[in-house]
């Protein structure tokens, strides 16, 4: 067990700490809002491609689908997860690695079923 | 040090989650164990997308007619909110707030039970059409994929039960203050892969 200096934060640094963890609350607001407004275009999308609209074709929605999906996925790990946050170096690396094995996983086993 | 030392929010460290050395171990060592959840849901997913919409010759069901999008979509938004509101009790547990992180927990599993209802009530719902487990290659790889996710949900509604419950006593120390910031990692997982259930499963399924 290692010891923890306990340290009492005087009035001054105690606000800033408090003022910055509001700061902090209101980017994880906003990211959440951006979220749920890429979950409501991609649901959107769908609902336009089922009613035929113009434009919606299956090769236009399921990229754009797999944009969002990958951008909420970040915002998810950076924010919610505070991966942006310092000290986070080995949680990079796990999370990269599993993402390349799964981007290979899924690739091979896609390819296997498109060349039979 | 004595684990179970009170704090008052001055002294509360600013990263309570890594302040001690058995915490700095569970957070490099859950996050290692997310790493493999990802690879873990990589072959389920890699199995659905080869296996989807495959099956017998007669074939009954497929992505296009058996998936509803109201019901997906509110099991989003209720799990999307989940999320957030487990980001308001790690802000809480961060200002040495014991009772308004607690609260938020009790939404945050609130919101999960809610989700996993849903998709008890979807699963029972196709199981009466005869879209069973083992109707078709497609429906294996769906509710074993799907299905995992939905026990992962499970799982961490027990945790964040028993995690709410053992420490409504202790009030808020340096010995859970990391268990309550690695429940909260593994419920955005669980998020993290719903964002691709949705995406890939239900809307690409419903394109075709």
């Amino acid at each position: 067990m290692t010891e923890l200096d306990i340290y009492a934060k005087t009035p001054g640094e105690y606000d800033l700490v408090r003022r910055r963890g509001r700061k902090e609350m209101r980017a994880q607001v906003i990211m959440f809002s951006l979220m749920i407004f890429l979950t409501l275009i991609s649901f959107t999308m769908v609902i336009a491609f089922e009613q035929n609209v113009l434009g919606f074709t299956k090769y236009m929605v399921i990229p754009i689908l797999m944009l969002f999906a990958a951008v909420q996925v970040g915002l998810q790990l950076f924010y919610f997860m505070h991966m942006k946050e310092k000290g986070h170096g080995t949680p990079l690396m796990f999370m990269f690695t599993g993402a390349l094995l799964a981007f290979l996983t899924v690739l091979t086993f896609v390819t296997i079923v498109w060349w039979n | 040090m004595d684990l179970n030392k009170k704090f008052t929010p001055e002294t509360w460290p600013e990263n309570p989650e890594t302040a001690t050395f058995e915490a700095k171990n569970k957070f490099v060592g859950f996050w290692l164990f997310l790493g493999g959840e990802t690879v873990l849901f990589a072959t389920l997913f890699a199995t659905y997308l080869a296996l989807k919409n495959k099956g017998p010759a007669d074939l009954a069901f497929s992505t296009q007619e058996l998936f509803e999008l109201p019901l997906v979509f509110v099991m989003t938004m209720l799990l999307l909110t989940s999320s957030l509101t487990s980001v308001y009790a790690m802000y809480h547990m961060r200002n040495y707030d014991f009772k308004k992180m607690q609260l938020w927990l009790g939404i945050t599993a609130l919101l999960g039970l809610g989700f996993l209802m849903l998709e008890v009530y979807e699963f029972v719902h196709y199981t009466k059409l005869g879209f069973t487990f083992d109707n078709s290659a497609f429906s294996s790889a769906f509710y074993t994929l799907v299905g995992t996710h939905g026990f992962h949900v499970a799982i961490g509604l027990v945790w964040i039960t028993l995690l709410i419950f053992r420490n409504s006593k202790r009030g808020l120390n340096l010995y859970n203050a990391s268990k309550y910031y690695t429940f909260s990692l593994y419920w955005h997982f669980i998020d993290v892969v719903w964002v691709f259930i949705f995406t890939v499963v239900y809307l690409m399924g419903v394109v075709g």
